[in-house]
């Protein structure tokens, strides 16, 4: 029993033990290898990074949850895009026109309106079919993609809101909206997942779904709640991120879905359901841009850093495996 | 028997864990042409001694012998080199491919250029499936076979080498008993033919039925052996469990209440039809038969998972719809399934949450769920249901068989039912937790719950019932009072012998 819990413990720090190694790793190599003369573990340059963590990070949350009800979303890049394109061309619309700076909060209610009723369709085909979320979702972005180019073909949608970049930069105790964003949705479907039922019920689903149905748990709805639930985080990324930089280019947001996914595998959340942590997630959406600031820190290009976070993933998922494995050796007595 | 060497040895076999002594100096041995059964309840380390013999795990002491030659056992290929072959208790075969490549799996007779050498492998497979008396040719695909066939294929993947022993593991888990006696002749014919066998099971009746010789395994060391025809259930119950258990009926006079659940004319599809029964609050009703009579569907159908083609269910005298298994928790009925593991608990959630799965939405204190009032309930049931466990936050993955069964029992009784089903209540449970559980079935009918069992194992359904009701393809035979009912009566009744005259 000993062992199994240095066990857990190892396992459940692991990332953060990670994130350490980073820090310190990146403070001693920037210290000989980087150009500039700031300090990798600089205030500003942490607070950059959690900002530019955000929009990544968001929709991992919701990969989280989708996952550890033992589905995936694949589709959650084609519905950041269409979200964004929503979001700023909504504002142009001529029924909305007169209202002055009001339409913000409108075009932001259908940005999200967007991202849940997408969200809605792959939970109620995943649902009513009974189809792996797999080939859903697969489904679902190359579809959600689609409209995307049908809106605008391949022209970029534009439309810069100056109050819309003032919320964007708009700062509170140093932390800008996106990294607020980020925090306060972390803690809050953090919240979700551990003390609520639905919560609860979504675990017992992911790790095993028949139990979940003998017990009375309609594993229908709960599946669809979390799949509006990324739709929605999906959409609230795209706010963040197009309120400062008003131009969405039709293939924005593609492979963030792979992206979200490695964050989320990295924080420990099993593929198959039933296990993972928000805040473990949070871990590893942090470890991974830390990892792409850091290594730009000391001078390697986009290449490189992409052929180490691949590398470290598969490492990641390997100790993990070893790790499981022994575990099971000392239960088979 | 002296005279002759063993097929196999093994000698002070010691294993350890981190922090346990899984095997403590066992020694075994198996003659050429013996069925030597090995016994031990869960834990005791047959699981452990095999894995040693199959070279998947390497003794910290100890010697294998292979007549009498000494042997080191690297990995379970260089096991079956040596001619100790394995049919394990969950089969390991791939459905998409046919017989005669599953017993040739990884060795399949090869031409030039790598290409399969088909026509040995269905000559040379073929040959052992005849054999074997098997119904079925090698060409046969092996996903559409049963699970007694599959069982066959197994075997004769085994006889593609020269086996000196042959080690059979739970291997009548899942066999009805027509399927059991095939299997049984199989062991014989390897009998005869001078391969030693050693046979694992928790089954008595099968233990005396074909072994020569029993050893027993308790808590990791060897505790004996005996002669079968010289012995009895209970000295070999004893060496199992320290202790004599009291396996004998202990039906008192129920204390009968109203009629609980009733059920008319009930049927669904070609599973089952025209099934009419009640229970009383305060009784136990055994359903007994084969596997596939439909006891498992009929259940099932109780509890909304199935939807009925016709008949209609009354609880305390009123007419009830199911159609989820949400209605029948809302009406009261529970189900403790067939497959604890796969059906009916969580493994990776704590033993709270999987206590207080079905409620958990009742015990919120504002949005969220309401620690203290989980604790509460899982505190209670676990002090009533006697669950051994260190604490709530124990994952129920960990716990062993009956308590795992203990916990699914505590969630329906939480939620406070008028009928509870229990299908299979101690499958891979031990010797002393049976009992246990046994006792808690007859505990609950006491005070006052209508409560079905469905079993697959005689004495237990009548150990535990008031009345049993026999069932043969799909169909109600014949309903006996717990006066009337004995094994010959009932084993008559399952193999769809009517004897309405007797009655």
């Amino acid at each position: 029993m000993q062992t199994e819990t240095r066990k857990r413990l190892i396992k459940d720090s692991a990332i953060w033990g990670f994130i350490v190694l980073e820090l310190v790793f990146f403070s001693v190599a920037g210290h000989y290898l980087s150009l500039s003369e700031n300090a990798f573990m600089d205030l500003d340059n942490m607070l950059l990074l959690l900002k530019q963590s955000a929009p990544i990070g968001i929709i991992a949350l919701g990969m989280t949850i989708v996952m550890i009800n033992g589905n995936i979303d694949l589709s959650v890049g084609a519905t950041f895009a269409l979200s964004a394109i929503v979001l700023l061309d909504s504002m142009t619309w001529p029924m909305f026109a007169g209202l002055g700076d009001w339409v913000i909060p409108i075009a932001w209610g259908l940005a999200l309106l967007t991202g849940i009723v997408l969200g809605a369709i792959n939970g109620l085909i995943v649902w009513k079919t009974g189809v792996d979320a797999f080939i859903v979702t697969l489904g679902s972005m190359l579809g959600f993609r689609g409209l995307v180019f049908m809106y605008n073909g391949e022209q970029p949608t534009f439309n810069l809101n100056w109050t819309l970049v003032d919320f964007a930069e708009a700062n509170i105790l140093g932390l800008e909206t996106p990294t607020l964003f980020l925090l306060v949705c972390t803690v809050l479907f953090w919240l979700l997942m551990t003390r609520t039922v639905h919560g609860r019920n979504a675990y017992a689903i992911g790790d095993n779904r028949e139990a979940a149905v003998n017990a009375g748990i309609r594993v229908g709805p709960h599946m669809m709640i979390n799949f509006m639930i990324i739709g929605f985080l999906a959409a609230l990324s795209s706010i963040v991120f197009y309120s400062a930089s008003g131009s969405v280019n039709p293939n924005d947001g593609e492979l963030y879905e792979l992206w979200a996914i490695t964050a989320v595998v990295l924080g420990g959340t099993k593929l198959t359901g039933g296990k993972g942590s928000l805040i473990a997630t949070f871990g590893g959406v942090i470890a991974i841009q830390l990892l792409r600031k850091g290594l730009g820190h000391i001078g390697a290009d986009t290449a490189m850093v992409n052929l180490v976070i691949g590398l470290i993933l598969i490492a990641v998922l390997y100790m993990d495996r070893q790790l499981n494995r022994k575990g099971q050796g000392e239960l088979k007595i | 028997m002296s005279a002759q060497t063993p097929a196999l040895r093994l000698e002070g076999i010691v294993k350890t864990f981190p922090g346990v002594r899984a095997l403590d100096g066992v020694s075994f041995s198996v003659m050429p042409g013996e069925v030597h059964a090995l016994m031990g309840e869960n834990g005791a380390g047959k699981s452990t001694l095999m894995k040693v013999l199959g070279g998947i795990h390497q003794p910290n002491e100890g010697r294998i012998f292979i007549e009498e030659q000494p042997t080191h056992m690297g990995s379970p290929l260089e096991a079956k080199a040596k001619g100790v072959v394995f049919i394990h208790q969950e089969l390991s075969l791939a459905d998409e491919l046919s017989a005669a490549e599953n017993i040739y799996l990884g060795e399949l007779p090869r031409k030039s250029f790598g290409r399969v050498d088909w026509d040995k492998l269905y000559a040379d497979s073929g040959a052992i499936l005849e054999r074997l008396n098997c119904g079925f040719g090698p060409k046969t695909l092996v996903g559409s076979l049963s699970i007694a066939n599959k069982q066959m294929v197994e075997i004769a993947r085994a006889l593609t080498v020269d086996a000196k022993a042959v080690i059979f593991d739970e291997p009548t888990a899942s066999l009805t008993d027509a399927e059991k006696s095939v299997l049984f002749e199989v062991i014989a014919d390897l009998k005869s033919r001078g391969v030693g066998i050693v046979y694992i099971s928790h089954r008595m009746e099968e233990i005396f039925r074909i072994s020569d010789r029993v050893s027993v395994l308790r808590d990791g060391s060897y505790r004996g052996t005996l002669n079968t025809a010289e012995t009895n259930e209970d000295e070999v119950t004893q060496l199992m469990i320290g202790r004599s258990l009291d396996l004998t009926r202990n039906i008192e006079p129920a204390n009968l209440g109203d009629i609980a659940l009733e059920v008319r004319g009930l049927s669904c599809g070609d599973l089952f039809h025209d099934v009419s029964f009640n229970v009383r609050s305060g009784e136990v009703v055994g359903f007994y038969g084969l596997v596939g009579a439909g006891r498992t569907e009929i259940a099932e159908t109780l509890f909304g998972l199935r939807n009925p083609s016709a008949g209609t269910i009354l609880l305390d005298g009123n007419e009830v719809r199911i159609h989820s298994p949400i209605d029948a928790i809302t009406s009261g009925i529970s189900l403790v399934p067939e497959d604890r593991k796969e059906q009916g608990l969580v493994l990776g959630m704590n033993c709270r949450d999987n206590m207080t799965l079905p409620q958990v939405g009742d015990l919120t204190a504002g949005p969220f769920v309401s620690d203290g009032a989980e604790i509460a309930i899982f505190d209670q049931y676990r002090d009533k249901l006697e669950i051994k466990t260190p604490g709530w936050r124990q994952k129920v993955g960990n716990l062993s068989g009956g308590n795992q069964q203990k916990i699914v029992i505590g969630k329906w009784l939480s939620m406070r039912p008028r009928v509870l089903i229990v299908d299979e209540p101690t499958r891979g449970i031990d010797v002393g937790s049976k009992a246990e559980i046994h006792n808690l079935i007859r505990e609950l009918a006491k005070s006052g719950y209508a409560v079905i069992v469905i079993s697959s194992e005689m004495p237990e359904v009548l150990r535990v019932s008031d009345r049993v009701i026999a069932m043969f393809h799909g169909e109600i035979i014949r309903e006996f009072t717990a006066e009337e009912v004995n094994e010959d009566n009932l084993v008559q009744a399952i193999s769809g012998i009517r004897q309405d005259k007797v009655a």
